[in-house]
């Protein structure tokens, strides 16, 4: 089977059916139409140029570079699970937690995923590890913010009852557990809806890129099924290590609730 | 509900938070603290600092129990704060006591039916919270008592009634106890010492 390439003039063929939908959204009044266009021009941008990128990564296949770009992915996606977090940990504490625990999580599974499953030689090849690392980290990075933000807002409104809880000479854990395991729940349900879904519902993205660059579909499956396996390993263990993190964070020493260390965050 | 086994005077040390100038005071076993003052002058949160919720100076001491060498959890128990607007997280009333805690006559003594501790939180009136609150307090078995306004949600009779209860089992049990109060006939017929903050400081009264 032969690759189709595609033209940049087909591109912005398409282009113009994103300008269509933002015109129609702006006669809509729905306020939409600047924050779409702006998406769109980024997606073309980022891409562009990841494209660029990846290009010179898989044509010198180093270790140091792989890595190199390994770390610029993880610390964009801390950054990003902060600023989705309506109400966050201060001080560099919603950064570190989110960006520590992604790397544990996300790191350790495509090592694993490398090195015991797929093995390609070297373990690092980048064709394989580049693309399941930021699948990795962009699931991860949803279940983490999603979760982190669950957290802050529970602890946030259920304040008085918290303290209650204290009051009652429950420890810190107990007090905050249901918000706890709440905010972990929340993280998880994206990436058990997709597993649940996959097939039926929706094709997913990467086995559809595959079939579409000419893999035979029986093995764009296996590799598909791999990866909502490891996604779900990735994001469950991250947001529980994130909300775990963080949760203790908001409490100090004393076991006393520190709503002091949150602030709004623009998200 | 019953046991007696007092755990001593209520010592606070130099006690500061906010604006509040540093509080000493004891509190006897047995003893009712009554402390008023303006809203927003401090009394809730001077509770909150002998109950070790938030940030604060100084110490406390439940006979030879100090807050600052206690587990914090551990000292809670034993000094127990209840808040004026109580705070449930289960479905009914009985899920909120521990097993073996069960609340006993205290429900009756409350003018409370035996089955509420089988309803639903959603159907109880601001009134009837207050009231199981204190008993899910009690029931805990506290050596010290924080109570920040705990009549403020009832009728008249009521008052009464949970006034007597409260003072019984204060003396029975020998409980040092700060009171947050606001109305001056109560604190004239439950402490056996006034205190008002006026001005950041806490004055006897």
């Amino acid at each position: 089977m032969s690759i189709i390439d595609l033209t940049w003039w087909e591109l912005a063929l398409a282009s113009l059916l994103v300008l269509a939908l933002a015109v129609t959204s702006h006669l809509a009044r729905l306020g939409m139409a600047r924050s779409l266009l702006v998406a769109a021009a980024r997606t073309v941008v980022q891409l562009a140029l990841v494209g660029l990128v990846l290009e010179v990564v898989f044509e010198l296949g180093r270790l140091r570079w792989i890595a190199l770009m390994s770390v610029v992915m993880l610390l964009v996606a801390g950054r990003e699970v902060m600023a989705r977090q309506k109400y966050r940990l201060s001080g560099g504490w919603a950064f570190g937690i989110g960006t520590l625990s992604m790397f544990i999580s996300a790191f350790s599974v495509t090592i694993l995923t490398l090195t015991v499953i797929i093995g390609p030689d070297p373990w690092y090849m980048p064709q394989y590890s580049i693309p399941i690392l930021g699948m990795l980290l962009g699931n991860t990075m949803t279940g983490v913010a999603l979760g982190l933000d669950r957290l802050t807002e529970g602890v946030r409104r259920q304040r008085a009852l918290i303290e209650n809880r204290l009051m009652l000479g429950q420890s810190w854990s107990v007090a905050v557990g249901e918000i706890r395991r709440d905010a972990v729940r929340s993280g998880l349900i994206p990436i058990i809806n997709a597993m649940a879904a996959a097939g039926i519902v929706s094709l997913p993205g990467m086995m559809t890129g595959q079939i579409l660059a000419g893999t035979p579909p029986a093995v764009a499956v296996k590799y598909q099924i791999l990866i909502m396996f490891v996604i779900a390993v990735g994001t469950g263990f991250g947001t529980l290590a994130a909300v775990s993190a963080g949760a203790r964070r908001l409490f100090d020493s004393r076991e006393r609730l520190r709503i002091d260390r949150l602030t709004a965050g623009s998200g | 509900m019953s046991g007696s086994n007092p755990a001593g005077d209520l010592k606070l040390e130099d006690v500061s938070i906010g604006e509040l100038e540093p509080v000493t005071l004891s509190i006897a076993t047995g003893e009712v603290v009554c402390i008023s003052g303006a809203s927003g002058s401090g009394k809730t949160r001077l509770l909150r600092a002998v109950a070790d919720l938030e940030p604060h100076g100084g110490d406390c001491l439940l006979g030879d129990i100090r807050q600052s060498e206690t587990p914090a959890h551990r000292w809670r128990r034993q000094v127990m704060m209840v808040p004026a607007e109580s705070q449930w997280w289960h479905e009914t009333v009985g899920e909120h006591f521990d097993a073996g805690d069960a609340p006993g006559d205290a429900v009756q003594a409350l003018d409370l039916p035996g089955e509420a501790t089988s309803w639903s939180i959603d159907r109880l009136s601001s009134g009837e919270k207050q009231r199981l609150a204190l008993i899910r307090a009690l029931v805990r078995e506290p050596r010290a008592l924080l109570l920040d306004e705990p009549t403020a949600n009832l009728d008249a009779e009521s008052i009464r009634r949970v006034e007597r209860w409260l003072l019984e089992i204060i003396q029975h049990r020998e409980l040092p106890t700060l009171w947050v109060a606001h109305d001056a006939e109560q604190i004239r017929r439950v402490s056996n010492r006034q205190f008002r903050i006026r001005d950041g400081r806490l004055r006897e009264s």
